[in-house]
């Protein structure tokens, strides 16, 4: 048993590991911002559960449990809002390559409500775009 | 055994680590200096991890938590104030 728990151990800290080195790689040679997005997030949630279920298996308690998952739960909550101001900030300074891009759905909207006269509900929403800019 | 393993994970941080400061010296914006610096702060915490199971203790794990906090906000700090230089 304990022979099988180190083996385990070691196989879930090595494919952590391998996360890290992954996002490595894809930040390295990916050509824009938006794939090497996609790539350093491959950590964040799945490179540290399984480092963590590593430690925790092989300090062999419960007691660390409930704090490796209030970190794990911290970087499940927070990795996709960090995700999407980078997104966001990177679309809005023409810093993402948009001509790479297959489809843009958002640009249908942004330049729906740029042409569109002010009437009640375009007014409204583009009001809050220029708060939200601010 | 888990010395074979430390080994085997510590080479593959440091060539993660490796790939992440070639990419803040040559990322063309400053957005994928942000997300390459992120991933580096990541790699800290899973090389903390690494240390607190090498030596069966749990003294980091507070160290951890903080360095996924910091990491949130310094990515978002960082974008929300990102303005396009070229235009402006």
């Amino acid at each position: 048993m304990e022979m099988f728990l180190d083996i385990l151990v070691a196989v879930l800290l090595i494919l952590g590991c391998l996360m890290s080195l992954i996002a490595g790689i894809g930040l390295l040679t990916f050509p824009d911002m938006l794939t090497r997005m996609h790539a350093a997030t491959k950590p964040q949630v799945l490179g540290f559960l399984l480092i963590f279920a590593g430690l925790a298996i092989h300090l062999r308690s419960w007691a660390v449990v409930p704090l490796l998952l209030l970190a794990w739960g911290m970087q499940l909550l927070t990795a996709p809002v960090s995700a999407h101001m980078i997104g966001r900030s990177g679309y809005r300074t023409k810093h993402a390559a948009k001509d790479s891009l297959y489809a843009d759905e958002l640009k249908q909207i942004v330049d729906k409500v740029s042409s569109t006269p002010a009437t009640g509900a375009i007014d409204v929403s583009s009001k809050q775009a220029e708060k939200t800019e601010d | 055994m888990m010395e074979i393993v430390m080994w085997i994970c510590g080479i593959m941080l440091g060539l993660a680590t490796l790939a992440c400061v070639i990419r803040v010296a040559k990322g063309p914006s400053i957005l994928d200096r942000v997300l390459a610096l992120d991933v580096m702060l990541l790699i800290i915490s899973v090389a903390l991890c690494l240390e607190m199971v090498y030596n069966r203790h749990t003294d980091y794990l507070l160290f951890v938590i903080a360095a996924c906090t910091l990491g949130f906000i310094g990515s978002v700090t960082v974008s929300r104030y990102v303005s396009d230089q070229r235009n402006a």
